[in-house]
């Protein structure tokens, strides 16, 4: 029984963010995190194991070589092993792209009966929440997204899937895939012993070599150049014009006040 | 489907808007999307269609066309109630490739980001995520950049014959726009962000001259592999943050006395005749239910007034209210990101602020 959890590194976007000269962000200036909403599937996965010793977690993620520091975090939170897919011909790729080489990979490892993917709703570089449920296309699996419980039953799960208003229960037999948000669970803190022991376990690389014979994988829709969408341009926001300071006095807050009537904002 | 090709760009024509409703209900971004997809149509000369799915809907179609499809397309069956991925992909993919429209839209809903990926990837093509803002013509799109961004347009070259769909989303948590192109497959694909295409006035005349076409669609109980066990409305007090014309937000400011804070957003609220929003930090926090939440993860607003006290401004904050009309901060940290595009800057104590700013509100009136 296993359970893989797609993860991915994202830089922390919630101070200030570097940009470059032509716009795009600098990478390279800002503390990468583990995708809040990633955390949350794998310790759902975690969670689970508690209950089914016999299962794996198996952690995987697309990205560049450093990509290994988290999954040694996530190894010393407790999974068994991890994968990164990393290869120059994956770059650039979109989500379409990504999902493919990620259902490839999971296809690489074998997906049985029992199994569960497990996803982040969505990365907080991109934004997209399109991932999870392209790789569960991709793999032909049932999918529920944005889950915020999971409770299990002989060989079905119960899922309850937010909805703006409300929520729905929905069942679902295994292998299926689930994409996680925040209010599913808390993600538990690497353990001393974890810490200590997480270079014994596995960490295996996916390159180009290993999957490009994976039937899921179309080698003329992956990486910069195959992928579906392309970036036609990308820009800043001008920055709005300086605002006007007020004193936190009495008096100030009063000009201010009179300032939105004369201008009829208020 | 045989003579379906993702590839043969020519074979692909018109607007089709994937028009949600739940319950019988139509949501409201199908009419955002409509109008905005009936743009789009005219730039291109072709035909607006909407597709409504569900159980019993018929009776919902003719409203459609109101705001701007020329036909909508019906598929009813007892297994398209209530929404499943499975059923609802089967049937958005069929109508594709009968129909072969050249742009689909669809809202970035709860529904609209579940069902969106999955079609995308059966349909082999492009999807790009929670969209802002759309452009057939290269003309308009460079009038849209001359107004929001600072590239300079009179350098570069631009293909003006161009008719492919520019699709502006922020990325990053907003500090960044990016317009996502799908050159080489059909059809084109984007959720678009509830909230942000403005809705057309409703037109009784075109809603009586929209034609309504039923779609017979092939879905058997076994193309569904989840089960629905219920469907639960949770009954909270519901705060219309979107249609609000003032919005009071509160911050991670509150956290020396949250009850005594959020007390004092609502008097201020009152005063302004608005509604109490929030930060991520507060509704994580549980000290307001998430449905207040503004921001990327949350609701996008722009109402004419947005009061941010101690908010610090993170990007994925601003990134769902920096189109305010206009901007009051309040925080105690001069630096803080919130002040930079804010109209009035107040460094200072909520808790000192508010209640002044509340007295001489009411001394004005």
């Amino acid at each position: 029984m296993k359970y893989i959890v797609c993860v991915k590194q994202v830089p922390n976007t919630s101070g200030k963010v570097a940009v470059k000269e032509d716009g795009t962000m600098d990478r390279s200036k800002m503390a990468t995190i583990i995708n809040p909403d990633d955390l949350n599937a794998v310790e759902a996965a975690l969670a689970l194991r508690d209950e089914n010793p016999d299962a794996k977690v198996i952690v995987i993620s697309m990205g560049p070589p450093p990509a290994k520091g988290m999954l040694h975090e996530l190894l010393a939170m407790g999974a068994d092993e991890a994968v990164l897919v990393s290869g120059r011909e994956f770059g650039g790729s979109d989500t379409f792209a990504t999902s493919q080489i990620l259902a490839g990979a999971i296809a690489h490892i074998g997906l049985d009966k029992d199994d569960i993917v497990f996803c982040g709703r969505q990365a907080i570089d991109g934004d997209t929440a399109q991932v999870g449920p392209q790789i569960a296309e991709k793999l032909g699996l049932p999918q529920v997204s944005y889950a915020a419980d999971i409770q299990q039953k002989d060989g079905t799960l119960m899922v309850k899937r937010m909805l703006e208003d409300g929520y729905m229960t929905i069942e679902v037999e295994t292998p299926c895939l689930l994409t996680c948000i925040k209010e599913l669970n808390k993600p538990r803190y690497m353990t001393v012993r974890g810490v200590l022991e997480f270079d014994q376990k596995p960490l295996t690389v996916f390159d180009f070599e290993t999957l490009k014979d994976e039937p899921l994988i179309e080698l003329d829709t992956i990486g910069l150049k195959g992928s579906p969408t392309n970036v036609y341009k990308s820009f800043s926001p001008p920055a709005k014009g300086e605002g006007v300071r007020v004193e936190a006095t009495a008096d100030g807050i009063r000009g201010m006040v009179e300032d939105l009537c004369e201008k009829h904002i208020v | 489907m045989t003579n379906y090709d993702c590839k043969n760009l020519e074979a692909f024509h018109g607007v089709m808007v994937f028009c949600e409703q739940r319950d019988g209900v139509v949501n409201p971004t199908s009419f955002e999307l409509l109008s905005e997809g009936r743009k789009l149509a005219d730039d291109l000369g072709e035909e607006l269609c909407g597709l409504l799915l569900g159980g019993d809907v018929q009776g919902l179609a003719k409203q459609l066309g109101g705001y701007g499809a020329d036909k909508v397309y019906v598929c009813e069956s007892p297994l398209l109630e209530p929404y499943t991925t499975d059923a609802y992909t089967k049937v958005l993919c069929d109508a594709v490739q009968e129909l072969k429209p050249s742009i689909v839209l669809i809202g970035a809903t709860n529904i609209g980001r579940d069902l969106g990926p999955r079609c995308a990837a059966r349909l082999h093509t492009g999807l790009t995520a929670d969209v802002t803002h759309l452009d057939i013509d290269t003309a308009k799109y460079i009038d849209f950049l001359n107004e929001t961004s600072t590239i300079d347009t009179s350098k570069g070259k631009w293909d003006m014959e161009d008719k492919g769909l520019k699709m502006t989303r922020p990325a990053f948590g907003g500090h960044l726009m990016a317009t996502i192109i799908c050159p080489r497959f059909r059809p084109q694909m984007s959720t678009v962000r509830p909230g942000v295409m403005q809705c057309a006035e409703f037109d009784e005349a075109k809603a009586n001259a929209c034609e309504v076409v039923p779609l017979t669609v092939a879905l058997e109980e076994t193309d569904i592999h989840t089960k629905v066990v219920e469907v639960v409305r949770e009954m909270k007090e519901t705060v219309d943050l979107l249609g609000a014309e003032v919005i009071v937000s509160v911050g991670f400011g509150i956290s020396k006395d949250v009850e005594k804070g959020i007390a004092l957003a609502q008097e201020l609220a009152d005063a302004l005749g608005g509604v109490v929003g929030a930060s991520r930090a507060v509704t994580d926090a549980g000290w307001l239910p998430s449905d207040r939440q503004v921001g990327q993860t949350g609701k996008t607003v722009r109402p004419r007034i947005y009061v941010a006290l101690g908010i610090s401004g993170a990007i994925q904050h601003k990134a769902g209210m920096q189109d305010s009309e206009y901007i009051i901060a309040v925080n105690t940290n001069s630096d803080a990101p919130i002040f930079e595009g804010a109209d009035y800057a107040i460094v200072g104590d909520l808790f000192d602020v508010v209640p002044t700013m509340v007295a001489a509100l009411k001394e004005k009136k």
